[in-house]
């Protein structure tokens, strides 16, 4: 878990920086056992070796050795202790888990993270520039799109992909677009008055 | 999950050979030892349910840069079976030229799985029967053929009444291979041997006595691409289902037109959510060929649609629905100003 600044700068323990502690050294026997690699050709090679993978999160590389089996979702929980991205259902359901990969929204707990090498993924984690809260985020908070908060943060990777693609000129398009993400609370209409709220100040960006 | 081998395939060649060469002499697509990884929002799945349990996986996405392209050539159409379904239903001349296979795309899954899966995973996915996913089920013909059938006289409200067998009824689940029977694609198979071609229509099997026996593909060939002969611009993708959105078909139908006057020249009618492959209606085709277009020829379609329909406990509801979704369907298209 060295490659986790959380962790790294963490002055005292609180509920967050305990459980990554506890998932470092759940993981640490797989680390130890020396590492395979995804290989780019074709060699076979024995399934129950760990291969070593560098993911792209947040603009940082991060060298993990990991399970082949190992989705994205558990790639960043897991092993890089980027705990936002949450597990709902793990079965592509619910939503919960959504991040961006190249820019496009997708279920990281059905992704593979070896799958995933070499492209940019963008987690909740990424979202704000230092202390400013991306305008997505900002209106959730305003709107109160949210009760249990569980689901929050693939509503809001999702919504910010949502506006992106173009997808947000009204309520029932934003219904629509949206509906891959699951809210157990049922904050829906504040969720769409969220996405409503920050989709100007998003189209405006550049890029 | 089971422990597998994850292997990045750089070119067509190298994926087809990695995935013959893990396969026995006598197997079963599904059940080869080396799967192809695409979208993987159908595989990942099932090899987490334990349903799915290849020892190796061939990651194909590099083969995007060639099997992705959307070509519209001299008015015919041509989809790369690596495309993704988001990117084709929002190409605006698909939407377009043919709104049947853009809108089977849209109202399919969420934006994140369309994002995710393939067009070619997507024409393959499996069936969502609740006996076939769950494994604490012994009696399943297509998970372990002999096995017997829980579906039977299980919970069936979402099973299939066309094409059924005594020994499965698993609805096939997709959309968007309705629009392709509809409009008699051509599917290209690349294999170790070259490319083949073969009318999409032949490409699953009914479930018969071999309910895991779902399609014509053998270890070692990928599905790389669609191609669709002239336009369609008179089609529809009608769903209903029990949510607006984010749910697979209790009844839909793909519709093609073309109308003249009022009088039908030609017609294209399949039906999804309803049966065990994806499915043409041919009986409801010959009804309303040559005819002139009222209610009462939309009410007759749609009945011999589902002349040969058998249901089951729960499911008898899905023919009175298929056929109300087949006649509002063929209004729909000829409403359409083309």
């Amino acid at each position: 878990m060295t490659d986790n600044p959380e962790f790294q700068n963490a002055s005292g323990f609180n509920r967050r920086t305990f459980i990554a502690a506890a998932a470092g050294t759940a993981v640490a026997p797989l680390t130890a056992r020396g590492a395979g690699s995804a290989s780019d050709n074709l060699s076979p090679q024995d399934a129950s070796l760990p291969v070593n993978a560098t993911l792209t999160v947040n603009g940082g590389n991060k060298s993990l050795t990991i399970d082949p089996r190992t989705t994205l979702l558990d790639a960043l929980r897991e092993h890089i202790g980027l705990t936002g991205s949450k597990k709902g259902c793990d079965h592509g359901q619910c939503g919960a888990c959504t991040v961006l990969v190249d820019g496009r929204r997708v279920v990281s707990c059905l992704t593979l993270a070896l799958a995933a090498e070499g492209q940019q993924i963008l987690t909740i984690e990424g979202l704000a520039r230092g202390t400013a809260l991306h305008p997505m985020q900002q209106a959730f908070v305003d709107q109160d799109a949210f009760q249990c908060g569980y689901c929050t943060p693939g509503q809001i990777m999702s919504a910010v992909a949502c506006v992106k693609e173009g997808h947000a000129a009204n309520d029932d398009e934003i219904r629509e677009y949206m509906s891959g993400n699951i809210c157990r609370c049922a904050a829906y209409p504040n969720i769409v008055a969220a996405v409503k709220q920050a989709a100007p100040a998003i189209l405006s960006e550049k890029g | 999950m089971r422990p597998f081998s994850y292997q990045r395939a750089t070119d067509a060649s190298s994926a087809v050979q990695a995935l013959a060469a893990a396969a026995g002499a006598n197997d079963v697509l599904t059940e080869a030892a080396a799967q192809p990884l695409a979208g993987g929002t159908t595989l990942v799945d099932l090899m987490k349910l334990d349903v799915m349990r290849p020892t190796a996986v061939v990651d194909i996405n590099p083969l995007a840069s060639t099997w992705s392209a959307i070509a519209l050539d001299g008015g015919n159409l041509r989809l790369g079976a690596l495309a993704r379904m988001s990117d084709v239903a929002a190409n605006s001349e698909i939407q377009r030229s043919y709104p049947v296979i853009a809108d089977s795309l849209k109202l399919a899954a969420s934006q994140q799985l369309r994002n995710m899966a393939s067009l070619g995973g997507n024409v393959l996915q499996r069936t969502r029967c609740s006996y076939f996913r769950d494994v604490s089920y012994g009696n399943c013909n297509k998970r372990s053929p002999g096995s017997g059938c829980a579906a039977l006289e299980g919970v069936n409200r979402s099973h299939a009444v066309l094409g059924t067998s005594e020994q499965c009824i698993a609805t096939y689940p997709g959309d968007f291979a309705q629009a392709l029977i509809a409009l008699d694609a051509t599917i290209e198979i690349t294999g170790k041997s070259g490319v083949r071609s073969m009318p999409f229509a032949q490409l699953h099997e009914q479930p018969g006595k071999s309910p895991h026996i779902e399609t014509k593909l053998v270890p070692g060939e990928l599905i790389s691409g669609f191609t669709i002969a002239g336009q369609w611009p008179r089609s529809v993708y009608l769903k209903a289902r029990d949510r607006q959105s984010y749910e697979f078909a209790l009844a839909s139908a793909a519709i093609a037109l073309d109308v003249e006057d009022g009088l039908v020249r030609d017609a294209r009618v399949a039906l999804g959510g309803v049966a065990t492959t994806p499915w043409r209606a041919h009986e409801a085709e010959a009804l309303l060929k040559g005819q002139k277009f009222d209610d009462g020829l939309a009410q007759r379609a749609a009945e011999a649609a589902f002349a040969g329909a058998r249901a089951r406990q729960h499911n008898a509801f899905k023919i009175a629905l298929g056929k109300r979704v087949v006649a509002r369907a063929l209004h729909q298209a000829v409403a359409m100003e083309v």
